[in-house]
């Protein structure tokens, strides 16, 4: 689906949502009337200091002036490798986004990421995975490490990278992996109307507190987690 | 006859170590009121990293991070120290999740503030998807503490630095200390140069990786708002300074960090190394700021440089 096609089936009712250099800003409207706020990153651009201030910027402007939920699409590349954006300070960029998405989510503009195309590393962490619920669209293929960086690192070849990725979804690429870890909460279907699967999501939104790592535990991909930081907690509840 | 030994004190022994070059759990102990430190899930337990042995790699009993309480000048305070020797201090599924239950319980009291001493490379490649989303809960976790009031601070000045996700985490503190060598980057140099190619970045030109990326640079860009001297006793006194200065938390935090960091933009945007951003920032001779000696630097920097408070 291109995005053209996302939006429109998103949206039925319309939206004023603009693509400049592929930093979308805008807003749309719900099948209900009411508003919703939507910033993203498309054609696979890469997130870097210019493209971040100006998402942040675009989330602030709307707190306090606009109420209801906030969408996030995502079809990125990583952070911006660049000299000029580590030189500016790339790392408080990014997460200045994130925590104006995060604050956005614990005050009353719940927030959901779309992953609909690629994205990896900093920038998923600065937009998918700083929402209170990331949804994966079939053929999403988001990549924290690519396997020919991680060959290159592992020093083993990518057939036995390939090999041991069908045994876990610890480290290798992929939709799937993700869900199974608990980073993306749930898939949506192509074949029917994003806006049924929006409403129904919208009318029933999980509670503001994380629990990706106990999605994690129960879909068998992160084992250890959500206990280890359950220990850790109550032994320093003890302490205090 | 022969004079006897002077006892060491505790702050002699900390001003004479360096922090650089310290095991995550000397760190602690020096940082700390001497003997105060008690670890949660210490080694003993062997949590190890369920993923490592997938790929043949030794595992360690502690996954590369301590964590646990002690006191700093009598004031109880959590900890969590990474260890930069181990798999370069990256984050796994058990290394993040032992900071998340720490910064959770940190929420829930409300009051004990949380020390970060960061010392990474960013994620762990070989549980990358458990890494990732092990630092995108802890920079949730920290919002959460800090909107209810739990001041987090960063300490950076480790071998390892603190790139990849750890930037991002370490941008979500309340504030932070650095030394000269404490680097903080998103991408690493290798990464750069591996991507773009050396023109754009040569990860072999140590000059050029510490004044991009590293503490003198952070701290005049006001990245970071206390600049430590790299010995341990620096970081302990970066850390009660920071306790004591760090205000609330709330949307004007935000708000004022939109600005700083538009403003920064603005300023130096068009700038294409750290020595023309020093010289925009009026640092006369701009170019010997990297061989300034620390005192002669922190002098320097709280004249001219910037800092983030309050607006972070």
């Amino acid at each position: 689906m291109t995005l053209d096609d996302i939006l429109a089936s998103l949206f039925p009712k319309g939206h004023e949502i603009r693509n400049d250099k592929g930093v979308l800003l805008g807003s749309a409207t719900l099948r209900r009337g009411d508003k919703m706020l939507v910033l993203g990153v498309a054609d696979r651009t890469a997130l870097g200091v210019d493209e971040a201030i100006r998402l942040s910027g675009h989330v602030l402007a709307s707190i306090g002036r606009d109420s209801g939920p906030i969408l996030v699409l995502v079809d990125s590349d990583s952070q911006r490798m660049s000299k000029r954006d580590e030189l500016l300070g790339l790392n408080e960029f990014l997460a200045h986004l994130a925590k104006v998405l995060i604050h956005a989510d614990m005050n009353g503009r719940p927030t959901i990421g779309l992953l609909y195309g690629h994205s990896a590393a900093g920038a998923l962490l600065a937009t998918g995975l700083a929402t209170r619920v990331l949804i994966g669209l079939p053929g999403a293929h988001p990549a924290v490490m690519d396997l020919p960086s991680m060959a290159k690192v592992t020093k083993l070849s990518m057939e036995a990278l390939e090999k041991k990725a069908k045994s876990t979804p610890v480290f290798a690429p992929g939709l799937s992996n993700l869900v199974q870890m608990g980073a993306v909460h749930m898939t949506w279907s192509n074949d029917a109307s994003l806006a049924d699967q929006l409403e129904v999501l919208l009318a029933d939104m999980p509670a503001a507190r994380d629990q990706r790592d106990t999605l994690g535990k129960a879909r068998g991909g992160r084992l250890k987690a959500a206990d280890i930081a359950e220990r850790v907690r109550d032994l320093a509840l003890q302490a205090r | 006859m022969t004079t006897p030994l002077k006892d060491v004190t505790p702050a002699e022994r900390a001003r004479s170590t360096s922090f650089y070059e310290a095991s995550a759990r000397t760190r602690l102990e020096l940082l700390l009121d001497a003997g105060s430190f008690v670890e949660f899930i210490g080694p003993e337990q062997r949590e190890v990293s369920p993923h490592l042995k997938i790929f043949d790699l030794p595992e360690q009993f502690d996954d590369g991070l301590v964590v646990g309480h002690g006191r700093l000048d009598d004031a109880p305070v959590f900890v969590a120290a990474q260890e930069g020797r181990f798999m370069g201090g990256a984050f796994g599924e058990v290394h993040g999740a032992k900071l998340i239950g720490l910064l959770r319980a940190a929420r829930q009291i409300a009051s004990m503030p949380v020390l970060i001493l960061f010392d990474t490379g960013g994620v762990r490649l070989q549980e990358a998807n458990a890494g990732e989303l092990a630092i995108a809960e802890i920079m949730r976790a920290v919002m959460e503490a800090r909107s209810a009031g739990v001041k987090v601070v960063g300490l950076i000045g480790g071998r390892s630095g603190c790139y990849g996700g750890g930037g991002l985490i370490a941008g979500c503190c309340s504030a932070l200390a650095v030394s000269e060598p404490g680097r903080i980057a998103v991408s690493g140099p290798e990464v750069i140069e591996t991507n773009r190619g050396v023109e754009e970045f040569d990860s072999r030109d140590r000059a050029l990786v510490w004044r991009t990326m590293g503490g003198k640079h952070r701290r005049l860009l006001g990245a970071a708002d206390v600049f430590a001297d790299d010995n341990v006793q620096d970081f302990r006194e970066a850390a009660l300074e920071l306790l004591g200065l760090i205000g609330p938390f709330a949307l004007d935090s935000l708000k004022a960090e939109q600005e700083r960091l538009a403003d920064r933009l603005s300023r130096y945007g068009a700038c294409l190394d750290a020595v023309d951003i020093w010289t925009a920032q009026g640092i006369a001779h701009a170019e010997t700021v990297p061989e300034l000696p620390a005192d002669q630097f922190i002098t320097l920097a709280n004249r001219i440089g910037r800092t983030s408070r309050d607006a972070r």
